[in-house]
């Protein structure tokens, strides 16, 4: 039942941001198979420890495949080659014996590398800020059931809203774009009767902002969906899109 | 309407009308083709109807401008991403899964197609309405084949080498336009999930289509059989 | 000291109750306190350390009211808090199910839940503001799902018998949590709150006896920088990470309470802390986290383990699979148990009943700590699509984690710590008993007694910051509006952070032997053991030996790499793990004072003949708080007694 298999990891290693980066090469032996990709990584660094040397850095917290920290470009693919997963859903069941795995850091202009394989994501939060919101205050809204929504649209709203901000999307496109991210969260709202009030200012502001912070042009390949660890559809660019267009031309 | 130069949107919004007029133009094109298959002459008609005439030159300036404005907004996007991935690169990329192949090499696709536009403009163009246009100016130009399209098919695609080379450029053409077809009603916001996969079938169905036609005309003109009235 | 004074009589504590009848305390406490004018607002800083449910909608609200607010995280944005990992729903009092709900309903179930050990005032109040939660977060677009005439729909949940629950997919913490940090980020794209990312508060600071900053470590410089402001509120969470082992995210800690603690806050209740029946089981010693599934799939799962002891056995050995013991030889054991409420008892009821059964040697899985959660009956019932809309993606995750099918063999589950009932001790107010510390959501201790229910974690976490600290915090500020900023060169900044780098350089210095995770596996195997689902005076007294082991060990044998003054992991890892190990002696210590089973607290010498819990109600009603007397003494006991005014404590009983 309890499988093992011996690996080598072929991990990208930065100092600092500014800092030159290489990869090194681990061996690995005995890891189960049943093991996720971070613990198989708990177990590297607990290895370099007790070589002395410094252990690797990367971003995780939850492990259960929601809070979006994790960001590991694993054989290509962020969030490694299982799809609809995070890497702490990865599990070593997906590798095989022998095998060398290529871990790197998301690389994207907007995401510069702070260590080894974390990277700075704030600028998905400075979307946010733009207008990643429903100006209500706290108190004085109308009772929860004041405004039907039909439930096509709330199901739909949440699939969009079931991003995690990990930036994958934007990572996983060759031209650096987080139309995905941003497509998202402007449908989630953009379908919701509450969040279509100020739909218009929303779209101009995030859309702003992304192109500001230096994120690329969409070319609808459809990477940033195939992707995405929680299945955010492509479809929410071309809502995006269609919000976009419609506010500019009203204007 | 500067948002269609200052933001990404704008930009691919610029891309996806450009893109859309060049296939309508292409549908027209690739039909009036298929005339001369058929018939000589009447193919004939068509080239003295686009000759040196207003319309046809207003339209041909209109092409030549959708082409500019296409190329250079490619050019523009393409560095624009390029920076955006930052200076680091991947060492190990795959494929992902529905993620069409020319989708990611769209750019490289456009520069095969129009280095073949400059090519074909001088199979063509250049011995038709330009000798027409010189003749109009006033230029010593002998003006007898410049409304015998089917003289220059004939003459171009009895050369294996060009028939091979067209089919070439015609490849290029169709993985070109199976994602520019659906990409740019993705881009101008007509796309949900349902549409999606209509307009990737659409896309595929005009691109064919629009290939086929061309293509058609070549293999035809190549080996001999068209026109089929002369 | 004015504020100890204040509430304490002998070591008898006082809450600072509001007068009045139960319904109308919060109301007449709103009509009576004293708030703070929009002028005065600006000038007025309040930092809040934490950024999930309780400490995004704090700082949100309060930024929206005016006030300066500076926000702290660890993660690198504040939408990863751990709240995000709540998945089952928020319940509220809203009565859309027709089915009887009231405010005093979800109050008197709240009550009854958590075993009889909280304070009713409090959870009153929480079950008053938990309708306008709701509101709040349709308002600010989120998605909860909804019935074909686009209304809100509800599910039920374990300890309740009414359908108070919303959710949002099996996502509700993160829907909430996200509509709380785009009112976060509204108010940081409007300059009333400054967001500080990569931050650890590794400090509290105090001047003339009240709560005016923090001392953070800047995680990707590895600087300590100082903030002052005129109010410090704390929403860290809990200290369900001290077991190692639990579903808390791998950086949940309790740090934050302890500085606290350290500095004068009393820590309330250490030893209640919730095990959650619904875990996918360990299954490896590299596990670094248990993976929790949604206490929801309890509504239409039936859990089972053998009836005959040696279709326990096969299945352990692998010989038989679940799917091989017929319908009569399973043993629904809640359902038999617990007729009334059957699957859906609370959460410590069913744990406690898993761990039962594996004892006697019905568990399954090759470890025989496991226990079975069916859906074939759900499946055989409502269709397969329903099921899977109700429940595919927490399948979907099971499928990924274990590479089992659930719609085809049984879920296999056990129990794991999950949450902290216990924290820091908060008056009505929400005060600590330092004068300007507040602590809400999980890392206070306030509402939930000795047992939470499901679906309340985010009920409370949303009412103190969206609904209760915004108020109460007032009625400490007005009277500081006249009291300046605080330079952060005064002395007491100076010898705070002179006392963290003292502490970091000791750290560093003991290039020991032991990774900091070995040493904190080794905490939590012996907080499992001992004071885990089953405790005995016995075995608290070993632990407490054995921790104190432990942090001999680690303060003589860890190694620490790399550099203080930068990006250090291991670095963050071993001041947390420093003070979890504090963290697990206040628990043992507590465990062992209180001699009576409630909720989550098991003692085995206190049980009824049916191995139900056995309340000392004479003796233990109360609240047990821990003041910290310095390094290396017995911490002292405080007492804020539980005199139940307004509901009668009964024997719970989830039988009939």
């Amino acid at each position: 039942m309890d499988k093992t298999i011996n690996i080598k990891v072929k991990v990208w290693r930065q100092a600092g941001p500014k800092a030159k980066g290489a990869f090194e090469t681990y061996e690995l032996k005995n890891i189960s198979t049943d093991s996720s990709f971070l613990e198989m990584l708990d177990v590297l660094n607990e290895q370099l420890i007790s070589q002395h040397k410094e252990p690797v850095a990367f971003d995780h917290d939850c492990r259960e495949g929601i809070c979006g920290m994790c960001s590991l470009y694993i054989n290509g693919h962020p969030h490694g080659p299982d799809s609809g997963v995070t890497t702490c859903q990865l599990h070593m069941r997906k590798f095989h014996d022998g095998e060398t795995i290529t871990v790197e850091p998301w690389r994207s202009h907007a995401f510069p590398v702070i260590k080894d394989l974390m990277v700075d994501r704030r600028a998905y939060d400075k979307i946010m800020q733009a207008g990643g919101y429903i100006s209500v205050n706290t108190g004085g809204v109308p009772d929860a059931n004041a405004i039907p929504i039909p439930k096509k649209a709330a199901d739909e709203a949440m699939d969009a809203a079931s991003c995690i901000g990990c930036g994958a999307c934007a990572a996983a496109c060759k031209n650096g774009s987080a139309m995905l991210f941003v497509a998202a969260k402007v449908s989630q709202f953009a379908l919701l009767p509450q969040g279509k009030v100020e739909a218009a200012r929303r779209v101009k502001a995030m859309l702003g902002k992304m192109d500001e912070l230096g994120f690329g042009n969409c070319t609808n390949t459809g990477a940033c969906a195939a992707e995405c660890p929680k299945n955010v559809s492509l479809s929410n660019i071309a809502r995006l899109n269609r919000e976009f267009i419609c506010a500019k031309l009203k204007d | 309407m500067t948002w269609l130069s200052n933001s990404s949107v704008g930009r691919k919004v610029v891309m996806s009308v450009t893109g859309a007029a060049l296939v309508l133009f292409l549908l027209f094109h690739a039909t009036m083709n298929v005339v001369a298959i058929f018939s000589g002459d009447a193919y004939n008609a068509i080239c003295k109807f686009l000759g040196a005439n207003w319309y046809a030159l207003v339209g041909t300036l209109g092409l030549g401008f959708l082409v500019v404005v296409h190329i250079i907004y490619a050019f523009i996007l393409s560095v624009q991403n390029y920076r955006a991935r930052g200076k680091e690169r991947y060492a190990v990329t795959d494929r992902q899964k529905d993620v069409e192949w020319a989708s990611k090499n769209m750019l490289v696709l456009g520069i095969i197609v129009v280095c073949f536009i400059f090519l074909h403009l001088y199979n063509f163009w250049a011995k038709m309405q330009l000798v027409e246009l010189q003749h109009m100016a006033g230029c010593a130009v002998n003006t007898s084949l410049a409304q015998n399209g089917v003289y220059h098919i004939q003459q171009l695609f009895s050369s294996p080498v060009y028939s091979i080379v067209y089919l070439v450029w015609l490849a290029a053409l169709w993985f070109h336009l199976t994602h520019g077809i659906w990409s740019a009603m993705h881009t101008l916001g007509w796309n949900n999930n349902i549409w999606m996969a209509r307009w990737k079938c659409i896309a595929k169905i005009v691109a064919t289509l629009i290939v086929l036609m061309f293509a058609a005309v070549v293999v035809c003109f190549a080996f001999g059989i068209a026109p089929i009235c002369a | 000291m004015a504020r100890i004074d204040e509430l304490l009589k002998g070591d008898i504590i006082t809450a600072k109750i509001p007068e009045g009848p139960l319904a109308e305390k919060w109301t007449n406490y709103k009509a009576h306190q004293k708030l703070v004018n929009p002028a005065n607002k600006r000038r007025l800083d309040i930092i809040v350390v934490g950024t999930g449910l309780a400490g995004a909608s704090a700082a949100a609200s309060l930024g929206e009211l005016g006030f300066n607010v500076l926000n702290f995280c660890i993660q690198d944005s504040p939408r990863r808090a751990h709240s995000i990992a709540a998945q089952g729903g928020i319940n509220a009092a809203k009565n859309y199910q027709n089915d009887g709900d009231s405010v005093y309903r979800l109050f008197y179930d709240t009550i009854k839940g958590g075993d009889y050990r909280a304070r009713e005032a409090n959870v009153y109040r929480l079950a008053e503001v938990s309708n306008s939660i709701i509101d709040q977060c349709v308002a600010q677009g989120v998605p909860f799902a909804r019935e074909y005439g686009g209304l809100l729909d509800n599910r039920s949940f374990g300890g309740a018998q009414v359908s108070r629950t919303f959710y949002a997919k099996g996502q509700t913490g993160q829907q909430l949590l996200l509509g709380a940090y785009s009112a976060l980020s509204r108010q940081i794209n409007k300059g009333t709150v400054k967001m500080y990312t990569r931050y650890e508060m590794v400090d509290l600071v105090i001047i003339e006896g009240r709560a005016r900053g923090i001392i953070a470590r800047n995680l990707i410089t590895g600087v300590l920088e100082r903030f002052a402001a005129h109010a410090v509120v704390i929403g860290t969470g809990g200290y369900g990470n001290t077991f190692f082992l639990s579903t808390n995210a791998m950086a949940s800690n309790g740090s934050a309470a302890l500085q606290a603690y350290k500095k004068g806050a009393w820590f309330a209740n250490p030893c209640f802390a919730q095990i959650h029946p619904t875990c996918i089981p360990v299954h490896g010693s590299f596990q670094s986290k248990l993976t929790l599934m949604s206490e929801s799939l309890r509504n239409d799962g039936r859990i089972w383990v053998p009836k005959k002891k040696e279709d326990a056995e096969a299945i352990r050995a692998g010989k038989k699979k679940p799917t091989d013991i017929p319908d009569e030889d399973r043993d629904f054991y809640l359902e038999r148990r617990y007729p009334a409420f059957g699957n859906l008892v609370p959460r410590d009821v069913a744990s406690r009943a898993a761990k039962e059964r594996c004892d006697a040697g019905f568990g399954v899985n090759a470890t025989g700590l496991a226990v079975y959660l069916d859906f074939k009956y759900a499946i055989e019932r409502l269709g397969r699509d329903v099921v899977e809309a109700r429940y595919g993606n927490l399948f979907q995750m099971y499928e990924k984690i274990v590479d089992e099918n659930p719609y085809e063999t049984p879920m296999m589950i056990f129990p794991a710590i999950h949450y902290t009932m216990g924290g820091i001790w908060v008056d009505y107010e929400l005060q600590t008993s330092i004068q300007g510390l507040f602590c809400i959501g999980e890392a206070n201790f306030s509402d939930h007694g000795a047992n939470r229910l499901g679906a309340s974690a985010l009920m409370q976490g949303l009412a103190d910051g969206y609904f209760v600290l915004p108020y109460t915090i007032q009625n400490y500020l007005a009277d500081q509006i006249q009291v300046p900023r605080f330079s952060t060169d005064r002395p007491e900044f100076a010898e705070a952070e002179k006392a963290v780098n003292d502490k970091i350089e000791r750290l560093m210095k003991i290039q020991g032997t032991r990774s900091v995770d070995s040493i904190h596996r080794e905490l939590g195997l012996v907080m499992w053991e001992f004071v885990g689902m089953g405790r005995t005076a016995e075995g608290l007294k070993t632990a407490l030996e054995k921790i104190k082991e432990i942090r001999k060990t680690f303060w003589n044998e860890v190694y620490i790499p790399g550099r203080r003054n930068d990006l250090n992991v291991e670095l963050e890892k071993a001041l947390r793990l420093a003070d979890f190990i504090e963290i697990g002696e206040l628990m043992a210590r507590d465990a062992l004072l209180r001699e009576e089973s409630c909720g989550g607290h098991f003692r085995e010498e206190y049980q009824t003949p049916e191995g139900e819990a056995l309340r000392q109600d004479d003796k233990f009603s109360y609240v047990s708080c821990w003041q910290y007397e310095g390094e290396g003494k017995e911490p002292k006991l405080l007492k804020e007694p539980l005199d139940y005014e307004f509901v009668v404590r009964q024997t719970r009983n989830y039988k009939a």
